[in-house]
């Protein structure tokens, strides 16, 4: 059914009929209203034969995901920022048990300084727990991919994120299509759990591996990521067939064909590159653009295909791997099979700074020009971080340096200096 | 402890766990033949461990009181490392170790997992050490209480983090040496903090049951993980559990060392239902707590040399408190 909604009120009903057994919410560090939505899901009926917990943080929200999930119930929590690392030993708990629970990610940056707002810091800090990330590009495909997302992970006992860019796209109203019960039924079979803690069967879960046999176990779980990335077009592809759309997938790629240059984003800034691409193609530059929709498992080969005749290629990154540069274009160069071709990393939108059409094609051409730096920030007020290296250089106690850059950025006129 | 010890013989007309020359109503869980053996044989604590002997105990009496239908999550720990080294398990239970600090949480989602797939008779225990559940645990623990989730939560606790190489917790008491509270100087091994009594914490949250046990009377034990059985939400039990190891005792003294910290006063014997104390386990002789210091090498600073005899001071009057505050000495003690 059609709708116009919010992103998070979208994916709380898309939950809601994948009958998750257990949920687990904690409001702050911080949430969306994904559970608020389910909440009222469960306490009004609607949603029946679920168990709503409100649990004391997100480190208890994903431990009782983890204490649900092996006891053979499907369960769900949502997470965002600060919290997913203050639940990040239980992330990583999760998926080296292998216990296919979901969870949203409402991407937000991770302070300090302290900020609320959008870009993907915190799911790239946990890329390597063992999960599966899908990125959304659109609110639809956020709806479409948590379907999905308790296929394949309950498919293959592993447990998978759902990356939604934190405000714009959980907090934006959008036309969504909203699958009825009867065609999620059909593609979500009942959960059937590999491993199970029963009373009837009893088995140890969790016991103390040691250097004999860790090697074994983690080689399984990167070997079923692997497998991860053929079963994840496969679902797609079913998933067309039974809805009736595109969604999900390793990679899209937009008039990427014949492109000397293909930018390559994750999650919702591919509607911008899209749009910038269109413009330029209008100018008549080979330019397309190839969206990451799994960025875990890496789909090498499949980029690898889709990036192998550009020239050059431009990630737009909205996270900062300190003292390196991009985390996707670093795991993309592995996709590479033309070791010459230049790859340019451009960080953007941290903290929610908005990403531009006129500022992405002032960077792409740049990048044509051949005078792009290998890692540059978007919009990157460099006389600001400038003045305060100099205030750095001449004075020790110069305070904290965040606020040194607001009052600079708020009291002094750009010419002082 | 020196030269061999003399064997006494127990079993005729006594009480004692192991009798099973009792009637069968009276006869203790573990003396049963057909008891469930929840944590096997062939596991590798050290000898003389406290934890595998109470949770031992612990199990049996739970797996009898709920007709087998438990399951278990496990904190990281001695217990855990000790009872599961890859590929063997000692446990004869449904159980799952997830991390050091959630095993109250995971208990949370099992539990939940039961009542939802319709599993009503499935019972959930919750178990860990004094590390994993006063320190790295307590947020857990405390959400488990607060939300009345049917979780038996068992803290074996045995002063300190053992399984790392007795370094000091919040349980730790009042001037033990650990690795990390040498006893060096002025003020040698762990300060004279305020204490932590997770135990009047639970009670705290006025969830249905609370209480204390020891090894050292493995009969009350018993009785009290069937009484906790007995009730639905959130229940604590925090069991005394000497390591010999960590304490410097003999390994044939555990039992010993226990029940003189009960007899002391240093470790409170006693039961509470919904915040109120309901029962206390009585000293039958109390016994100065230099008896049970002396026994264990963490104190042995106490009583080198000159001796620290300020210091046991401060600690008999903590036990001297205890006796009055739970009433653990019948002539004239509050109700």
């Amino acid at each position: 059914m059609l709708r116009q909604c919010e992103g998070s009120q979208a994916v709380a009903e898309a939950i809601g009929l994948c009958r998750p057994q257990v949920i687990c919410a904690y409001p702050i560090t911080p949430q969306t209203h994904i559970v608020e939505g389910l909440g009222a899901l469960v306490k009004s009926g609607a949603l029946a034969n679920c168990e709503y917990i409100n649990v004391e943080s997100e480190f208890a929200a994903m431990s009782v995901a983890i204490g649900a999930s092996a006891a053979g119930a499907r369960a769900y929590t949502a997470t965002a920022s600060q919290g997913i690392l203050y639940m990040a030993e239980a992330v990583y708990n999760a998926g080296g048990l292998g216990l296919p629970i979901v969870m949203t990610v409402g991407n937000r940056s991770i302070g300090a300084p302290i900020n609320i707002w959008n870009d993907h810091t915190d799911s790239m800090a946990l890329r390597d727990a063992g999960w599966i990330q899908l990125f959304a590009e659109d609110n639809q495909e956020a709806v479409d991919l948590h379907i999905q997302a308790f296929r394949l992970g309950e498919e293959l006992s592993l447990p998978v994120m759902v990356c939604m860019d934190g405000f714009i796209l959980t907090h934006a109203y959008e036309r969504v299509d909203i699958p009825t019960q009867e065609q999620v039924d059909q593609f979500l079979p009942p959960y059937e759990p590999r491993q199970v803690v029963d009373p009837d069967n009893p088995v140890t879960i969790g016991a103390m591996v040691g250097p004999e046999a860790f090697m074994e176990v983690r080689y399984l779980a990167h070997a079923k990521q692997l497998r991860a990335l053929e079963l994840i077009p496969e679902l797609a592809a079913e998933f067309k067939q039974k809805f009736g759309r595109d969604s999900g997938g390793l990679i899209r790629s937009y008039r990427a064909d014949d492109a000397e240059t293909i930018v390559v984003g994750l999650g919702s800034v591919n509607g911008t590159i899209k749009d910038v691409v269109d413009e330029m193609r209008n100018e008549g530059i080979k330019i397309g653009g190839v969206s990451i929709c799994s960025f875990r498992p890496f789909p090498t080969a499949a980029l690898s295909t889709a990036l192998g005749r550009a020239q050059r290629i431009i990630t737009i990154e909205k996270s900062l791997s300190v003292g390196i540069g991009g985390n996707v274009s670093h795991n993309l160069r592995m996709a590479l099979p033309d070791r010459n071709t230049t790859v340019y990393t451009v960080i953007a939108g941290l903290g929610g700074r908005p990403i531009t059409r006129a500022s992405l094609k002032k960077v792409f051409r740049s990048a044509l020009d051949g005078l792009l730096e290998p890692v540059s920030f978007l919009d990157l007020n460099l006389p600001v971080v400038q003045r305060q290296l100099e205030r750095e250089r001449l004075e020790r106690r110069t305070g904290p340096a965040a606020e040194a850059i607001l009052r600079d950025l708020n009291t002094l006129p750009a010419a002082v200096h | 402890m020196s030269g061999p010890q003399r064997v006494k013989f127990y079993q005729t007309g006594t009480f004692t766990v192991g009798n099973r020359l009792l009637d069968v109503s009276v006869r203790s869980v573990q003396s049963d033949r057909s008891r469930n053996n929840s944590l096997n044989s062939g596991h590798r604590a050290c000898q003389g461990c406290g934890e595998a002997l109470g949770a031992r105990y612990a199990l049996d009496a739970a797996m009898r009181a709920v007709n087998g239908k438990l399951v278990v999550a496990n904190a990281t720990g001695c217990l855990e490392v000790f009872s599961t080294p890859y590929p063997e398990s000692s446990w004869r239970v449904a159980w799952l170790h997830s991390l050091f600090a959630n095993a109250a949480a995971v208990g949370t989602g099992m539990a939940a997992a039961m009542r939802v797939k319709g599993r009503h008779d499935v019972r959930v225990i919750a178990q860990g050490g004094d590390g994993g559940t006063v320190d790295i645990g307590f947020a857990c623990l405390s959400g488990m209480f607060e939300r009345n989730d049917d979780v038996l939560y068992i803290c074996y606790d045995n002063e300190a983090y053992m399984n790392t190489g007795v370094q000091r917790s919040s349980a730790t008491p009042a001037a033990a040496r650990t690795a990390t509270t040498p006893a060096v100087g002025d003020q040698p091994g762990n300060v004279f903090g305020q204490g932590k009594n997770v135990p009047l914490i639970a009670m705290a949250h006025g969830i249905p049951y609370v209480a204390t046990a020891s090894v050292c009377d493995l009969r009350d034990l018993e009785y009290k993980v069937e009484k906790a059985m007995g009730f639905h939400g959130a229940r604590y039990l925090h069991v005394h559990v000497p390591c010999p190891l960590g304490w410097g005792c003999d390994t044939g003294d555990t039992l010993k060392v226990a029940r003189l910290a009960a007899e002391s006063g240093l470790f409170p014997i006693f039961e509470a239902e919904y915040g109120e104390i309901t029962g206390r386990r009585a000293i039958r002789k109390r016994v100065p707590v230099d008896d049970y210091l002396r026994m264990q090498s963490r104190f042995a600073h106490l009583f080198k040399g000159r001796g620290d005899p300020a210091r046991v001071a401060m600690i008999q009057a903590i036990a001297d408190r205890n006796i009055r505050r739970f009433g653990l000495v019948s002539e004239g003690a509050p109700a």
